[in-house]
């Protein structure tokens, strides 16, 4: 991908440049564009994995509700996995993720259906939001207590964390001796998706051409600041390529999710309670439109983004996974900057949480079981290299996505629970090793 | 201490006397496990001086050096800079004295770039306090163009540059923050003949500017022309420092491989009487 940069445009002579005219019209365009291939290669798998599934269910897998469905069981673990490409990128790894989801789910639910009423009467507006607050906070004091552990005290991740993962679901159970807590309040469960917890039609348009102005902005503000600076740029033609895919793709996302209507049951109460007359025999189609979860994962995405690649910490967490000696001798506080990652996966978790309660209308001791497999899987199949350094949130994302059409796809085919885990585990260690095999031809 | 002052005084008997002294590290010592791997050393640096430390490998420099660059924490003796007793207990206290290092395995972080790695630890910043990495790549530029005119791989991780590249870039980020005293371990050791050149073009324009400089070396021959004084070390300890001038090349290497303290040098703990 470096290298595409500077080839595209005229650098002195110097045999490194001598292939950019060289090759396969194919070659120029990924070049011109800089569309990192390895990206491109895991969504066309992805691709892949929706059409083949959609042609084995004979066309239920790539419809409006399917999708949507899909986008919102995605969201919490795609969460989570922009948190473990930071820990994956320092040579440290997370097992307890899950059960840190569980402990905290149980305590923003055991906040809002006893203490919080409370201090602040019966469901009011701040009741979802100082759920919330509390648990980002327990998950950022979990998160900070295994960062303590594992960086001034020496002990390793895997068995900090794993140890993480025994007590913290222990507590889990131990919160409410084992008793599932229901019902959340109501504003709290709009972060879990549902025909309320989505955004409707308008809003989801407007969200969407939000985005494209973005995409273009940013596309317009890195041409000039690269001739600012007497980078090399890319050729006109690539950005349009790149501005035009890139708003095509947000805008047919947004198409996909407000083309899912309400159910003719929720229609039917909403139009009683709102007074609205139909006509005798007709429905109202009612977009769910984008859920909220699926907004929220999106905007972690975006934060998480910024830090690993815009801000010092960031700077400081590839670096360690380069080279961790290079790091401290550079000055750099390792111990801290580990600290700081495992609070922010503990946040992440607490968010991740938030929605799986919405979702359920429920905090239950089982909550997130298993889900620090997802997770890592996610991160790793999205090019988070187990051997630190190297890893992007957008890839983990993305991964998350794979994870979870596999899981959903053979769940709509009707494949045996167990004989899921079978190909999830395939899954991965096959991925892995096709990862290593494309690194290593490019290295 | 006494026996300290005895030392640093009568080894300062070369041209630099009048010259301030920059380092003065006294009775340092520092153990790993039952090893002394720096035994009682006492050495020190005048301003604009080039000390050269020789000895086997093994024989303490590295470690010696990287006591005073905060990689280790010495566990005995005293470290004073410009006259003033120095706290330093991390690689961040080192460089707030001024004291910058180009260690011998370069110490990059290998997935990242050239400007990334030269600002390690001191990211410039916008008005956002996001990093700046335009004017850190522009700097970057600057910076190589002085050491290694030909250098154009600025976009890719440092991993994929040559021996020398790699070189280039860890001299290019001790110098590139107004360094006051420079340690240099093996800055040689991945150079052809003509980089190896330049480096010694370099450490002579940095001793034109003022700047000190340790100097660490297992070959006299790399350092002899270039050195003020050596300091020879073994087992740990320190054999004896010198002007270069007063003695030849082969009592240094009889310092070096016997701990002989020719007539020239002043002998330090590690001489052995024959």
């Amino acid at each position: 991908m470096a290298k595409t940069q500077e080839a595209a445009v005229k650098t002195p002579p110097d045999a490194q440049w001598a292939r950019a005219d060289e090759g396969s019209a194919v070659q120029r365009f990924f070049r011109a564009t800089e569309i990192d291939t390895r990206m491109l290669g895991m969504l066309g798998a992805l691709l892949l994995i929706w059409i083949a599934f959609h042609v084995m269910s004979d066309g239920r897998f790539m419809t409006p509700r399917n999708l949507w469905n899909l986008s919102v069981q995605t969201s919490g673990v795609a969460i989570m996995a922009t948190g473990m490409v930071l820990v994956i990128v320092t040579r440290n790894i997370d097992l307890s993720v899950g059960s840190i989801l569980g402990v905290v789910a149980m305590i923003m639910g055991v906040a809002q259906t006893t203490y919080l009423n409370g201090f602040l009467g019966e469901h009011t507006n701040l009741t979802w939001a100082a759920a919330l607050a509390i648990g980002i906070v327990a998950g950022a004091v979990i998160g900070g207590l295994h960062g303590v552990v594992i960086a001034y005290f020496g002990v390793p991740a895997f068995i900090v964390t794993l140890g993480g993962l025994l007590v913290w679901r222990g507590v889990a159970w131990w919160v409410t001796s084992g008793q599932t807590v229901a019902p959340m309040d109501p504003t709290f469960r709009l972060m879990g998706g549902g025909p309320y917890g989505a955004i409707g039609a308008f809003w989801s348009w407007m969200v969407g051409l939000i985005a494209c102005v973005v995409i273009v902005l940013k596309l317009v503000l890195g041409r000039r600041n690269r001739r600012r600076f007497n980078f090399p740029q890319r050729p006109m033609w690539a950005e349009y390529t790149i501005a035009g895919v890139g708003c095509a793709l947000v805008l047919g996302a947004v198409a996909v999710a407000n083309a899912y209507p309400w159910p003719k049951g929720i229609v039917r109460r909403y139009v009683q309670s709102n007074n609205i007359t139909v006509p005798d025999g007709e429905t109202l189609f009612i977009s769910h439109g984008v859920a909220i979860p699926v907004l929220i994962a999106i905007g972690v995405g975006i934060v998480m983004t910024f830090i690993a690649t815009r801000t010092r910490f960031g700077r400081y967490v590839f670096a360690m996974g380069g080279n961790p000696e290079a790091a401290e001798l550079a000055g750099i506080n390792t111990r801290w900057v580990t600290t700081k990652i495992f609070i922010l996966m503990g946040v992440l978790c607490a968010i991740a949480g938030a929605i799986s309660t919405a979702r359920l209308n429920a905090s239950t001791n089982a909550q997130g079981t298993l889900d620090e497999l997802l997770v890592i899987a996610a991160a790793v199949i999205g090019g988070t290299s187990l051997g630190g350094g190297i890893g992007t949130i957008v890839g983990a994302m993305i991964g998350a996505v794979v994870m979870q059409s596999l899981q959903s796809g053979m769940v709509l085919l009707g494949v045996d629970a167990p004989f899921q885990n079978v190909v999830v585990g395939v899954v991965l260690v096959f991925a892995v090793w096709l990862d290593g095999l494309y690194r290593r031809k490019q290295a | 201490m006494s026996n300290a002052d005895v030392v640093t005084d009568t080894a300062s008997r070369s041209d630099t006397t009048r010259a301030e002294k920059v380092v003065e590290m006294q009775e340092v010592s520092i153990a790993f496990g039952g090893i002394r791997a720096v035994d009682n050393a006492s050495l020190d640096l005048h301003k604009g001086e080039v000390v050269a430390l020789l000895g086997h490998n093994g024989a303490g420099k590295s470690t010696l050096i990287k006591v005073l660059s905060g990689a280790y924490k010495r566990d005995n003796g005293s470290i004073r800079v410009r006259g003033a007793e120095a706290r330093i207990d991390n690689p961040r206290d080192a460089k707030a004295y001024g004291i910058e290092t180009i260690y011998q395995t370069l110490a990059l972080a290998d997935n990242v770039d050239t400007a990334a790695n030269l600002y390690l630890g001191r990211e410039l910043r916008t008005w956002m306090g996001t990093l700046d990495d335009a004017a850190m790549e522009s700097k970057a530029r600057e910076v190589m163009g002085r050491l290694n005119p030909r250098f154009q791989r600025f976009k890719e991780p440092v991993k994929a540059l040559s021996g020398g590249q790699r070189q280039s870039v860890a001299i290019a980020r001790a110098i590139l923050f107004d360094a006051q005293i420079l340690i240099m371990d093996e800055p040689t050791a991945a150079l052809g003949p003509q980089e190896t050149a330049g480096v010694a073009e370099l450490i002579k324009q940095l001793k034109r500017d003022g700047i000190s400089i340790f100097l660490i070396s297992h070959d006299i021959e790399d350092v002899f022309d270039l050195a003020d004084r050596v300091a020879v070390m073994k087992n740990g300890q320190i054999v004896g420092t010198a002007p270069v001038h007063a003695v030849t090349k082969d009592e240094v290497l009889g310092m070096i491989i016997l701990g002989k303290c020719p007539p020239g040098a002043t002998p330090g703990p590690g001489a052995v009487d024959i």
